[in-house]
């Protein structure tokens, strides 16, 4: 990533904050169980499994079965923790998410780990642009994107203590700390990482510490850009993206995902209906082609300078 | 279409020699790739491009060739090494796997390099693939076959059931699975995860025509899949095989699933390929 490296900033994988923070759970609750895809070291699950063995249960690569799977273990009165690569999880069981865990109202937290285009060499079978689209749509799903170590803890925290399904977008891709260790999430909460007036540069997940040093560019030319981290996709912070819309007139979204169908889309749907504005929607257009998952950002359109030419283009 | 059945066992051993060569080091250039997966297959991939299959490189969209559908598209190396050995692309290009914008992506894209017949990658894709394109054959009368190779653990995806009932019920005899049976996934032993046994058994239930064959035998293999049909039957090829077969170190190992060897080790597993003829 361009800048965070060169300030020689600390990155971290939030999926250590994930395995840590359900550690930390289920040594509290013994309700808490966990299903894999045979994804135990990619899920970082590895600890998990030595501290309980019994509690990790691994269903093989049968992604629909996992799903399944996981709806009875809530049945039965546990929290599952249903953990495989956002790619196959979404799109291999989408039914069974619709069915047995959104229509069902399951206890199911299902997280999809290397979302985006964090295997970008792999190819697009297995990046995931698409997951947003596809869960967006489900009702009665809660959607969060984490963007740091420490808001991915404090995800993890409140899906464990709600009983309510959710789905929760995880990178494997390195990210700065953003907020801080007193911050508090709630759902249907977009935390607003910068003030400005002129133009909202609305991230979600690893985006949003590049919309901060884009808005750190802008500020440079005069350009007061608001940040916002679109971290509740489902429910949405209606307010804070009215606000915005309302007053600095100009969204640009930016977002690891197709533009199809994702976040982008989300606040466009909000914003079309309520205070329409200026709009640009930042995100895959196609098929990725292979490549790092930073130079796909770029190429994307999403790195700083990239971020920084669509903001000029959007106020003009 | 080249008729690639006049070589010899031998010289399909001696073509999987060179394979694997090139596999290892199109991983140490890449710093990527399913190494011990693509080991076990060389030979099936070889055993069927140098012996079995019909195709022509110059055409790869000939209507009349064999289809052939690498299931397991995360060994792509072992796939593209052999695509280059057989003449589809030059060998050299073996050096630009997952490079920006290359077309040899981490998992094999059929819209991007001709010859392969569908993008794989996400497990158990390729049988339904594979049986309807044995369907569309026979409605077409078409004398060409297809052939598909799935991993063990892919087995686990229920997918692939459902199309081993329809193939059965179609009388798909156009049809020949392999099965890489290297008794290992991802992150465990097969065994460790769900038993798969009885495999040929199983298949056996589903009604197909099946056998067990040591999937390193090159004389082997060639014999179970070219033997005459029994008609009205799928065939499927329970192939035992070893993850990372010839190199010491990555041999029957776990962790060697998607790992990446050292410069050294890179240097030492030539070596030995090159001390074992
Ligand atoms: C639907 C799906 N789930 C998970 C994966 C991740 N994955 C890639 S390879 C692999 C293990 C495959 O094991 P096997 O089929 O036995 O192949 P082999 O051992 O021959 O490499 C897994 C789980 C995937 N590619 N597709």
């Amino acid at each position: 990533m361009s800048t965070a490296t060169e300030n020689q900033v600390m990155l971290h994988d939030c999926r250590d904050a994930f395995a840590a923070t359900l550690e930390q759970l289920a040594r509290a609750d013994e309700r808490i169980v966990t299903v894999a895809n045979d994804s135990v070291g990619s899920s970082k699950l590895g600890s998990f499994r030595k501290q309980w063995p019994e509690r990790l249960v691994n269903v093989g690569i049968a992604e629909q079965s996992l799903v399944g799977v996981g709806a009875g273990l809530a049945n039965s009165g546990l929290i599952p923790f249903v953990c495989a690569a956002s790619c196959f999880l979404t799109g291999r069981a989408l039914e069974q998410i619709k069915a047995d865990i959104a229509y069902s109202q399951a206890n199911v937290k299902l997280c999809g780990i290397s979302s985006g285009v964090a295997y970008g060499q792999l190819g697009p079978t297995h990046h995931s642009i698409e997951d947003l689209a596809w869960t967006r749509v489900l009702d009665g799903l809660e959607i969060f994107v984490p963007v740091d170590d420490v808001e991915t803890a404090q995800v993890i925290r409140y899906v464990a203590d709600s009983d309510r399904p959710a789905f929760v977008r995880l990178s494997r891709m390195g990210v700065p700390t953003l907020m801080s260790e007193d911050y508090q999430f709630r759902p249907g909460q977009a935390p607003v990482l910068r003030q400005g007036n002129d133009i909202t540069l609305i991230g979600c997940g690893v985006t949003v510490c590049r919309a901060l040093e884009a808005a750190e560019q802008l500020a440079q030319s005069g350009i007061e850009a608001r940040v916002i981290s679109c971290t509740s996709i489902a429910p949405l912070d209606r307010n804070t993206l009215l606000s915005a819309a309302r007053e600095t007139g100009h969204l640009l979204t930016l977002e690891e995902h197709s533009v199809r169908g994702g976040m982008g889309s989300a606040v466009a749907e909000l914003v079309a209906q309520e205070a329409p504005c200026r709009m640009k929607l930042l995100g895959f257009e196609s098929f990725a082609p292979t490549g790092a998952a930073g130079w796909l950002l770029d190429d994307a359109g999403m790195s700083v300078e990239g971020i920084v030419t669509s903001a000029h283009a959007l106020l003009k | 279409m080249v008729d690639r059945k006049s070589l010899p066992p031998v010289e399909v051993a001696r073509h999987c020699h060179s394979m694997r060569k090139l596999i290892i080091q199109t991983i140490g250039t890449a710093g990527m790739g399913h190494i011990g997966g693509d080991l076990s297959v060389t030979d099936i991939l070889g055993s069927l491009y140098f012996h079995v299959l019909q195709y022509d490189p110059e055409q790869p969209h000939h209507p009349e060739r064999d289809r052939f559908i690498m299931s397991k598209g995360h060994c792509a190396v072992a796939l593209y090494t052999v695509m280059a050995s057989a003449g589809y692309f030059p060998v050299d290009e073996l050096s630009t796997f997952i490079q920006p914008r290359s077309r040899l992506n981490g998992h094999p894209c059929n819209v991007k390099l001709p010859g392969v017949e569908t993008s794989t990658g996400p497990l158990g894709h390729g049988l339904p693939v594979g049986v309807g394109a044995a369907i569309g054959a026979k409605l077409q009368q078409k004398s060409w076959q297809v052939f598909v190779v799935v991993g063990d653990g892919e087995l686990q995806e229920g997918s692939n059931w459902e199309a081993a009932m329809t193939a059965a019920y179609k009388q798909l005899d156009n049809l020949t699975l392999i099965i890489d049976r290297n008794r290992m996934q991802q992150g465990d032993h097969t065994q460790d995860v769900t038993s798969m046994e009885p495999l040929a058994d199983r298949f056996t239930a589903f009604g197909w025509e099946t056998h067990e064959v040591d999937g390193h035998d090159h004389a082997a293999l060639i014999n179970a899949l070219t033997a005459p049909r029994t008609p009205g039957m799928p065939r499927c090829l329970v192939a035992h095989t070893i993850k990372g077969n010839g190199i010491s170190f990555i041999r029957d190992r776990v962790e060697w699933h998607h790992k990446v060897p050292t410069p050294e080790q890179i240097e030492q597993a030539l070596a030995e390929l090159e001390s074992t003829p």
